[in-house]
């Protein structure tokens, strides 16, 4: 029978490394949560969700927005005095997410970065106008983007026509890519 | 005149574009040659992480393989998450031959190899290293004199930790300001994170970051808002009305690329720096 791997080691194998030190050298000194500039929108600040991790407790680390709401600004990995890179963390839980196709409903995260992943196998450059009209209709991204288009005066009579380039090898990026993941079809 | 492997990142394509032609622009001026990589690929910023690392360091180690193949030594990007991500990706394929292994075997399929080689910078460390801040002051020609600026490094310019740098309170950019005349605002978000990332998946998080470091520079006085990168540009330029309507508010400061402001300062034309009229009376009205 294979060895059920708890859900701590799982996280710390999914981390790349030469990320830090393993989360278990976690101090709970709240450093971390104290210098996050999203804390106050997570579900539970960093220091938090290390200890749910540490504890196993999976359901309730899965049903947080905590990671999806991380800026990725590292503003905690550099101050961690276990040294512990707990940005790098979050992602390693967002890919455990979507991997596990668990995560609160309603977060746009996941399929952000889902839809971004793809714009790049079918064109090798991403253009984030394009990206928010065409892949996040529901969340009203486009009014987002379109208001910035505007501002930058990037946007003529409202319409958003810029198409973003393609890399020319654009065959052999893909190929590329298949090597790392399998992927379906592309346009 | 030294050549650098320029990166410019898909922002500055398209909202970054201002960046994209200064950034020539001021290289120029200062004697270096930025020569744009050929047929290089979105480095993915914060967004490819999330879904594969190995995916994501094999997209970067692409654009460092074409670098390398270029004969040049210098790897060089305006953007602040390109520089971030090919930074760190460069010095892990020194590091980890497994790692580099599993990458160059990808990237056979656009015979390419790398080999983690390239000496990776931000834009603004080139300058200040490779100018030298003396030099360039002495190619100032209409100093910004009496210019107020808030000098942004937002997080991914001086974060995770490369070496034994100061990432909580670097001086580099405040160095540059002065030599370019201007006056350079102490304020204690200038390393803290505007939020750029967050602006589409998290809303609200990233107009109250936004606003945070808006309210901090607005309230020690500062006439401008450099920024060291397109995605934090665009995100406290463009979103200052939304943090109006938000937080019921009134700001209005320019945010200007620190490349523009170093263009004015070195007296090159306003409109190939992307500086249009109320921009420049603004650096100007200072002068007076
Ligand atoms: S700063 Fe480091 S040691 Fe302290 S709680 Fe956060 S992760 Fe744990
Ligand atoms: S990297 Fe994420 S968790 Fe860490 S301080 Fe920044 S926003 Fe918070």
């Amino acid at each position: 029978m294979a060895v059920e791997l708890s859900f701590s080691k799982e996280i710390e194998n999914i981390m790349y490394a030469s990320h830090g030190k393993p989360i278990k050298d976690c101090l709970q000194c709240g450093t971390c949560s104290g210098s996050c500039p999203a804390v106050e929108f997570m579900d539970n600040s960093p220091r938090e969700i290390i200890g749910l991790i540490s504890a196993d407790f999976k359901k309730e680390v899965l049903a947080s927005n905590t990671y999806w709401t991380c800026a990725s600004c590292y503003h905690c990995s550099v101050r961690c005095p276990a040294g512990i890179d707990i940005a790098d963390m979050m992602y390693a839980l967002k890919r455990y997410s979507m991997w596990k196709g668990e995560f609160q409903e309603g977060l746009i995260g996941p399929e952000f970065s889902e839809s971004f992943v793809k714009m790049i196998v079918n064109s090798g450059r991403s253009f984030e106008p394009l990206l928010a009209a065409t892949y996040l209709p529901k969340f009203s991204a486009r009014d987002i983007v379109q208001e910035g288009l505007m501002a930058t005066g990037l946007v003529l009579s409202g319409k958003m026509p810029l198409l973003p380039k393609k890399v020319k090898r654009l065959k052999n990026l893909q190929r590329m890519v298949r090597r790392i993941i399998p992927i379906g079809e592309t346009k | 005149m030294k050549q650098y492997a320029y990166y410019p990142g898909c922002s500055l394509e398209s909202l970054g574009k201002n960046y994209h032609i200064s950034a020539l622009e001021v290289s120029r001026e200062l004697g270096l040659e930025l020569k744009e990589l050929e047929d290089w690929n979105c480095c993915g910023a914060t967004a490819y992480f999330p879904v594969d690392e190995l995916l994501a360091y094999t997209l970067v180690s692409r654009n460092l393989a074409i670098a390398e193949k270029s004969g040049l030594q210098d790897f060089v990007a305006p953007c602040s998450a390109c520089y971030k991500n090919a930074y760190f990706t460069n010095s892990y394929l020194q590091k980890d031959a497994d790692l580099a292994e599993h990458i160059n075997y990808a990237l056979e399929a656009d015979n390419l190899h790398v080999n983690g080689t390239m000496k990776v910078r931000h834009l603004i460390e080139v300058f200040i290293e490779d100018v030298g801040i003396e030099e360039i002051q002495k190619k100032v020609s209409n100093p910004l004199k009496g210019l107020r600026v808030a000098p942004y490094y937002g997080c991914q310019l001086v974060r995770p930790r490369k070496a034994k740098e100061d990432v909580e309170n670097p001086q580099y950019f405040e160095g540059l300001l002065s030599a370019l005349g201007a006056e350079p605002i102490e304020y204690a978000s200038k390393t803290r994170c505007c939020g750029g990332s967050l602006i589409i998946t998290n809303r609200k998080a990233a107009l109250d970051m936004v606003h945070k470091l808006l309210q901090d520079a607005v309230k020690n006085n500062a006439n401008v808002i450099a920024t060291t990168c397109p995605m934090c540009n665009v995100n406290v330029e463009v979103y200052q009305s939304q943090v109006n309507r938000e937080f019921g508010t009134d700001f209005s400061i320019p945010v200007m690329y620190f490349t523009q402001l170093m263009g004015i300062a070195l007296g090159i034309e306003p409109k190939r720096i992307g500086v249009g009229a109320s921009m420049l009376s603004l650096a100007q009205s200072t002068v007076s």
